[in-house]
């Protein structure tokens, strides 16, 4: 027998989880302290928002609230990786990304807090929105990456899917048709081991989820997703060589889920504590803000400063949802064609009479 | 000036929208340099490229959810699905997200796609290359669904489909591809989208059908007026949203109705229209709506299907029926 094919899982990791460089190779941005420390601000900032989102679902003020505790670091990555007019397809907690591409947090909230116009980006006009039945963003996102081929466009379109999502015909078609067509398409799997109460290990009996690429076509990469760094420098990499022509890419960054799966889940029944313990170890912050205090471009002093001021940020958004009064009735039916339907004017008509009579 | 078929049109619209529109793209299994299995984007890849003209991989969820995606990003896909009974992988991406995208973002993005579907029985296929399942689609909110019955109105209704805002279910009655050829010329005017079309005046009995079945009723109309009953015949065409007015005019005048359509009976999109009479036209009827449909049962292969399509002697009893009611 010879051998038709040999294939290799390239794993990335700068900063371990102590916080000590492991590779001397460190990428352009990362020697720069000022940009280093700004992505840090940011992680920063997601997590006060996140904690303060799940608060606001525990006392009433939210619906069901998806948090992204644990996932700061990929999703910042990918978001700062990219350019404005490329195009993000989120699944539905990569606040991280959004926040970064412009999406406001009051629209975060909004869109828990039942509002459709949480979607109504004030930040990317051609972003998907949040994305709820699984994996199929990547096929919008593969779509958008061949109208930016056929437009001879010079842009990137990124999807996230989470290991649960990678078992997906979607996600295989997206990266597929990535392979066969050269797309500038890049999916990330955020793989945080956790689908609701399914591990990792029964999605799939493939060792790695990067490896899925190999099949598609598409370069494949296991990143350590818990390391900014790791996860800019393969998003640079990634969303480079497909802005260049190169085609598409798939990156697993390994994490972990440190939340529940949403605040109407308890993962207590499905997990057991140690392995959730042993997480927040490797978990993404403190790495970065031990390495930033040792390199003197951060401390303790700063960190409390930050914080209070996120929280003020947060505090604001917070109130601007708050008081966003609801629509009005008739905008149930004002969006679902470009035009109304006759059809539609009337059932609109009556539901504006039913509302009348409510007074 | 030539005269063409139904499928024929189909690519002389395509082919205009494509010229006319940089935006335009084709997508499917087998439509590049195969011009597709009923020949519909023949001669496409040749003068548009493979591009715009774009043989997928074989996965229809693939061409679903890329069509969703471009839709989206400001081009005007219009995918193929090859058969009817491939349309089921595709549904997730056009109820959840191409009906979906206009309201889900406030108006911020749309979904403008177009999904053709050679769509119904009795041409002798397979299985799964015969259903009439219109009704899945005219349930859900966003779509317009549409199905044209003639080569002008395909050429016509298809321009329409591309240029509407909206996603379009365009559903192609491959029984009559090539049923007849009629003059259509490539003027790149559009038809009127959400109207019902007359094809035929009358004043005993309204006869209500779409796609395929416009052939029999029309014979079914000639067959009641040998025996002198004078027969109107409403081509719905866009199913959704419906023009129940056109309908309802009709009836007000003949106060019968009869309606013809493929699809098993329950839950077809007969009902609907059976439902708006009963709300809107009751004291216009003076008989029972009739309802000539397909079984409620799957389409059988081919030996016993014209067995189960709705026939020209099932139509005209039906007719015979409002008649004796009243």
């Amino acid at each position: 027998m010879s051998i038709a094919a040999t294939f290799e899982i390239e794993y990335l990791q700068y900063l371990d989880a102590d916080g000590k460089l492991v590779r001397s190779d460190l990428p352009e941005f990362a020697r720069d302290a000022k940009q280093l420390v700004e992505l840090y601000k940011t992680m920063l900032f997601v997590r006060v928002f996140d904690t303060k989102a799940v608060a606001l679902q525990r006392t009433g003020k939210l619906g069901t609230y998806a948090s992204c505790l644990g996932h700061e670091a990929a999703h910042v990555a990918i978001g700062s990786a990219m350019r404005e007019d490329d195009v993000f397809a989120p699944m539905y907690r990569e606040y991280g990304a959004q926040f970064v591409r412009g999406v406001k947090p009051r629209e975060v909230l909004m869109y828990w807090g039942g509002d459709e116009r949480g979607n109504d980006f004030s930040g990317p006009a051609h972003d998907f929105p949040w994305c709820v039945p699984i994996a199929t963003q990547c096929l919008h996102a593969a779509g958008a990456a061949l109208a930016f081929k056929i437009r001879k466009e010079p842009r990137v379109a990124v999807s996230v899917v989470g290991d649960g999502g990678s078992s997906k015909a979607d996600f295989y078609g997206a990266i597929n048709m990535a392979g066969a067509q050269t797309l500038p398409y890049v999916s990330v799997i955020v793989n945080n081991q956790w689908a609701i109460s399914v591990p990792r290990t029964i999605q799939t009996g493939a060792k790695t989820l990067a490896q899925k690429g190999i099949a598609a076509g598409v370069e494949c990469l296991q990143v350590d997703g818990n390391d900014l760094i790791a996860m800019r420098a393969a998003m640079d990499h990634a969303i480079k060589r497909a802005r260049h022509g190169h085609g598409g890419m798939l990156i697993e960054a390994v994490t972990y889920r440190l939340s529940d799966h949403t605040t109407a889940d308890d993962a207590r029944r499905y997990r057991p504590d140690a392995e959730v313990k042993a997480a927040w170890e490797r978990e993404p912050m403190k790495r970065l803000r031990t390495y930033l205090t040792a390199q003197n471009v951060w401390s303790d002093k700063h960190e409390e400063a930050w914080k209070a001021e996120c929280e003020k940020i947060v505090d604001v958004e917070v109130n601007a949802y708050l008081e966003t009064k609801t629509q009005p009735v008739e905008a149930i039916f004002d969006y679902v064609y470009a035009e109304l339907p006759p059809d539609l004017t009337a059932q609109r008509a009556q539901a504006l009479a039913l509302e009348q009579r409510r007074g | 000036m030539a005269q063409i078929t139904l499928i024929e049109a189909i690519t002389q619209a395509l082919a205009h929208e494509m010229a006319n529109d940089a935006s335009v793209v084709v997508l499917g299994e087998d439509v590049g340099v195969n011009g597709g299995v009923f020949r519909a984007t023949a001669g496409l890849s040749e003068k548009f490229g493979t591009q715009r003209v774009l043989d997928t991989p074989l996965d229809e969820t693939t061409i679903a959810g890329v069509a969703v995606g471009m839709a989206v990003q400001g081009m005007r896909p219009v995918a193929e699905a090859q058969f009817d009974g491939f349309v089921y992988p595709m549904v997730d991406h056009i109820v959840c997200h191409a009906a979906r995208f206009r309201t889900r973002t406030r108006g911020r993005l749309s979904c403008p796609l177009v999904l053709r579907v050679p769509w119904g029985g009795g041409i002798r296929a397979p299985e799964h290359h015969s259903e009439a399942n219109e009704a899945i689609f005219t349930n859900v909110p966003g779509l317009r669904v549409v199905m044209p019955s003639s080569p002008s109105r395909a050429y016509g209704m298809l321009l329409a489909a591309i240029r509407d805002p909206d996603p379009v279910i365009f559903f192609e009655p491959k029984r009559i591809y090539r049923q007849y050829k009629e003059e259509v010329p490539d003027d790149g005017e559009a038809l009127p989208l959400d109207v019902c079309f007359v094809l035929r005046d009358g004043t005993d009995v309204t006869l209500v059908t779409w796609g395929a079945q416009v052939k029999e009723t029309l014979e079914a109309a000639d067959a009641l007026a040998k025996e002198g009953v004078s027969a109107e015949v409403i081509d719905v065409a866009t199913l959704k949203p419906l023009d129940f007015d056109t309908i309802h005019e009709s009836v007000k005048k003949t106060g019968r109705c009869v309606i013809v359509h493929e699809a098993p009976r329950t839950a077809g999109f007969g009902a609907e229209v059976a439902a708006r009479l009963a709300e809107h036209a009751m004291y216009d009827l003076v008989a029972p709506v009739e309802r000539v449909t397909g079984y409620d049962t799957h389409i059988p292969l081919f030996r016993l299907e014209m067995k189960y399509l709705p026939s020209v002697e099932r139509i005209v009893a039906a007719a015979k029926r409002t008649l004796a009611a009243s």
